[in-house]
């Protein structure tokens, strides 16, 4: 909601928002230019001796002006021609022009009105809603994704031109709101939507009817120092009824110009003040450092934009196009879509596609925006839902589950789950099945069975179709192969062995790293950004279906590294163990932010077991602030499958390892890692106590025996694994 | 060009024998060449003794810069009242203003004086810009402003 209250603003306002602000920007620098050049009055001058000598010099001044830059013009008659100057108060001769500067009077132009009069005012004026809008829904989005308003500058994760997104909001944010708020104030000042000011001072005494006291003589000007004064009108020559008017920063007030004797004055309002303050605060006129700070701080919305439009593209990209997408409420079938990575996403647009060829009307939607009550034509509800981890929902179906629970019965249209998932995890479909059953609960009438598609499988998918085309009588012929992320090609560069004395051959493989466009750099796409932990899917030939492994580099290592033990009669491990040094692999990155240690000083507690040590390795290897990392690594031999054996000892002589602890399983007693955490119980309850994150990386069976002994280890701690993982301070990457 | 019929404000204000007596009169303002924004006019007629008696026009819609127009607004205090119904847009740089309005006879040739004060964005403010008798043998005579008006004149 608060995405969407960011997203469709920020794009239809862009273009507008962006003259905006470049225009509000190269305008801050006026008055900070002004400010140094205009010639300043000395202290103590008042507004008198000024007038006396700008009198001398000019006999048909008729008004004095000060600028709030300090800036003093006069407006005189000299022989019926009118003229004007900027004025030295130290002479009162005219230094410059006091013409108006044409470029500032376009900008400000173009700024307030897009030269369009008063329509023009009112779109500008959207434009600072919508930046309004931007700025509170944006500091909202920062502060969910720091964690919280308290971690506004948390450090950023992520690609290049989403952390540029925020660095720059989380700074401008506050003077971006200060600038559309005074904006549309006086928007609504200049179409008298609000009261108006003060009002004039009323001439309290008749004038005297004589005329030609000296300015010198006028005790009100003799008070008043240049620093106060706003404005100084003379009366008409020859008109003995007319007056001196005097404006100052206190009020106003008219002069006698035969007596010199105050006729009537009146304070500024706290109204006026409050108006004058909110023009300073817009211009920058009497505070050009504010001034030039706002227009710095506008000068990133254009950059904001840009980045913004990056976000935007790379989430779309995520998800296909469906066309012909009906609107909820005219479509008969409703698909529900509960997709982490994007790939669901694809098998619902074939089926939307397929559907739709069939002629049935379709409306494909997240699954996280469920609501029954939209779906008035609906006859059948289709769901399509992967699982994110151990049974998680997936990203776009977060809240299902409770939109679900919280409906007063179970929607009119029949239901028919498919899930997708991988069938070599315990955790196959967890979330279809946890959703098929609250549906059943629910007593949500059934369409088809609970059906379930095994790594994106394109004949499961098919089969499942036929199924579905039986139940609507209708032919369905689904066919959908899974696109694949783009793929680059990566050279061997390196390989070393291990493990073939203990029938554990593996290898650690080192690629070059691919080059990478300026565009994928900005947009930190594929190879231009990762780190050790990330995912890299390799295309085994023969098989379209990737294998994907952890990387055990960063892109600042400077090459691209994993662990391979091969598998017997496995298709891609095969391949990459037998992988000579410049031959290649076909490629493609997959981010993986669950598994990262993420910032700080907190100890980490590194658990691994054979190839399991890749990632764990990488986070050693980068860890070049010293935060201690204790790393437990279990093997069968020291002598043939040590892997990183030969940089361990190195990583902790210069810091980047605090405690290495070994357990090795082949030998009279056998001792496994789980073990070797039992031997460290103390120790390892003392880190965690302290704030300690692990991470466990391995086999299926290392992990459950980790986390069984780490219950243990626990125990009398009163934490245990699940707390730990509730608090996002354990975490798993099992295979 | 602008036109229309009765001027209400002033001849409300102008509480005038003869009231039935009217007829039209085009009032026309040229502007030069000053190099700014738009700018503000107002019209308005004050008896022989100075005395303000009522408004002709108001070019110029955004009332928070009516103090520019300083003359009218010490007449005035200010009020819009003073100008509903009669106002239209600022009058640019080298453009003209055509009004025509139905003014009392008794208006011509009875020492009342038309005044035009103007004022500019960031410019000088000018009070007293024009100031013409009305008087019918002034008609289709034109006068030049202070500063901002090229020539002004009434035609019956």
């Amino acid at each position: 909601m608060i995405r969407a209250l960011h997203r469709w603003p920020g794009l239809l306002a862009l273009a507008l928002i962006t003259v905006l602000t470049l225009s509000g920007a190269a305008l801050s620098v006026f008055p900070a230019a002004e400010r140094l050049t205009a010639p300043q009055a000395a202290t103590g001058l008042t507004v008198a001796a000024l007038a006396a000598r700008i009198q001398a010099v000019y006999p048909g001044v008729e008004q004095i002006r000060r600028a709030p830059s300090g800036r003093i013009t006069a407006y005189w008659f000299d022989q019926g021609a009118p003229g004007a100057a900027v004025i030295d108060p130290a002479t009162g001769q005219g230094v410059a022009s006091a013409d108006p500067n044409q470029t500032q009077r376009w900008l400000t132009n173009l700024h307030r009105s897009l030269f369009l009069g008063d329509g023009g005012r009112i779109a500008m004026a959207v434009g600072a809603v919508a930046m309004l809008v931007l700025s509170f829904s944006g500091a909202m989005l920062v502060a969910r994704r720091a964690g919280g308003w308290r971690h506004w500058f948390a450090a950023l994760r992520g690609p290049l031109a989403g952390r540029l997104h925020v660095e720059i909001a989380r700074v401008a944010v506050v003077g971006l709101v200060l600038s559309s708020t005074t904006a549309l104030w006086m928007t609504a000042s200049t179409f008298d939507l609000l009261p108006s000011g003060g009002t004039a001072p009323a001439l309290a005494v008749e004038v005297s009817g004589e005329t030609g006291v000296a300015l010198m003589m006028m005790p009100t000007l003799g008070d008043t120092p240049v620093a106060d004064l706003r404005e100084l009108s003379f009366p008409y020559p020859g008109d003995a009824t007319d007056v001196f008017t005097l404006k100052t920063d206190r009020g106003s007030g008219y002069l006698d110009q035969g007596t010199g004797a105050l006729l009537g004055w009146s304070d500024l309002t706290g109204w006026e003040h409050v108006f004058e303050t909110i023009y300073m605060l817009h211009t920058g006129q009497g505070a050009a450092t504010l001034g030039l700070v706002l227009g710095i701080m506008a000068l990133g919305v254009p950059v904001m934009g840009g980045t913004g439009v990056l976000i935007w593209l790379a989430g779309r990209r995520g998800r296909p196009r469906i066309r012909g997408n009906l609107a909820a409420g005219r479509a008969e079938t409703i698909l529900l879509v509960g997709s982490e990575g994007g790939s669901t996403w694809g098998f619902a647009a074939a089926l939307h596609a397929a559907l739709s060829r069939a002629g049935q009307s379709v409306h494909a939607a997240p699954m996280s925006t469920l609501t029954p009550d939209r779906y008035t034509r609906a006859r059948r509800i289709i769901v399509l839902a992967a699982t994110y981890g151990n049974g998680d929902a997936p990203t776009s179906a977060k809240g299902f589950l409770d939109r679900l629970a919280n409906l007063d019965r179970a929607p009119e249209a029949a239901l028919a789950v498919l899930g997708f998932g991988d069938r070599s995890f315990p955790t196959y479909c967890a979330f279809a099945k946890a959703m098929s059953e609250a549906a059943r609960a629910k007593g949500w009438s059934e369409l088809l069975p609970l059906d379930t598609i095994d790594r994106q499988s394109s004949q499961d998918f098919a089969r499942w179709g036929r199924t579905l085309g039986q139940a609507l009588g209708i032919d369905l012929e689904l066919a959908h192969q899974p696109g694949l992320p783009t793929t680059e090609t990566l050279t061997l560069i390196s390989r070393r062995d291990y493990g073939a004395e203990v029938q554990a051959p593996t290898a650690i493989l080192r690629f070059a790293l691919p080059n990478a466009t300026l565009w994928q750099r900005l947009r930190g796409a594929g190879f231009a950004r990762f780190t050790a932990g990330d995912l890299i899917g390799i295309l085994p030939e023969g098989s379209p279906v990737p294998r994907l492994y952890s990387l055990a580099s960063a892109r600042r290592d400077g090459f691209v590294e994993i662990v391979v033990k091969k598998q017997p009669g496995g298709l891609c491990s095969g391949q990459l163990t037998a992988l000579e040094p410049g031959q290649t692999v076909t490629a493609f990155l997959r981010r993986n932010p669950g598994f990262q240690p993420g910032k700080g000083r907190a100890p980490l507690i590194l658990i691994g077991a054979g190839t399991g040590i890749g990632p764990l390795a990488g986070f050693v290897r980068g860890n070049t602030r010293h935060r201690p990392i204790h790393l437990f690594f279990g093997m069968r031999h020291p002598d043939s499958d040590f892997l990183y054996g030969e940089e361990m000892p190195i990583w902790q002589d210069d810091g980047r390892l605090a405690r290495l602890v070994t357990a090795v399983s082949r030998g009279a007693r056998p001792h496994y890692v789980q073990d070797a955490l039992r031997g460290e119980a103390v120790e390892v309850a003392r880190l965690i106590r302290d704030g300690a994150r692990v991470m466990v990386c391995g086999g299926r069976d290392m992990a459950a025996g980790v986390a069984e002994a780490l219950a243990e280890i626990l125990a009398p701690t009163g934490l245990s694994p699940a707390v730990l993982k509730a608090e996002g301070r354990y975490v798993e990457d099992v295979y | 060009m602008k036109s229309l019929l009765a001027t209400l404000a002033l001849i409300t204000a102008l509480t005038l024998p003869g009231l039935a007596m009217a007829r039209p009169v085009t009032l026309t303002t040229t502007l030069n060449s000053y190099g700014g924004d738009g700018a503000y006019l107002a019209l308005y007629v004050t008896d022989a003794s100075g005395a303000y008696m009522g408004s002709l026009w108001m070019a110029g819609t955004k009332s928070k810069y009516y103090e520019h127009l300083t003359d009218w607004y010490r007449a005035t205090g200010g009020d819009t009242a003073q100008v509903n119904g009669i106002t239209g847009a600022s009058v640019g740089a080298g453009r003209s203003l055509e009004i025509t309005l139905d003014l009392a006879d008794a208006l011509f040739d009875a020492g009342y004086t038309l005044h035009i004060d103007a004022a500019v964005e960031d410019m000088r403010d000018s009070p007293g810009e024009v100031a013409v008798p009305l008087t019918t043998t002034g008609a289709g005579m034109a006068t030049t402003g202070r500063r901002y008006v090229a020539s002004f004149a009434y035609d019956m």
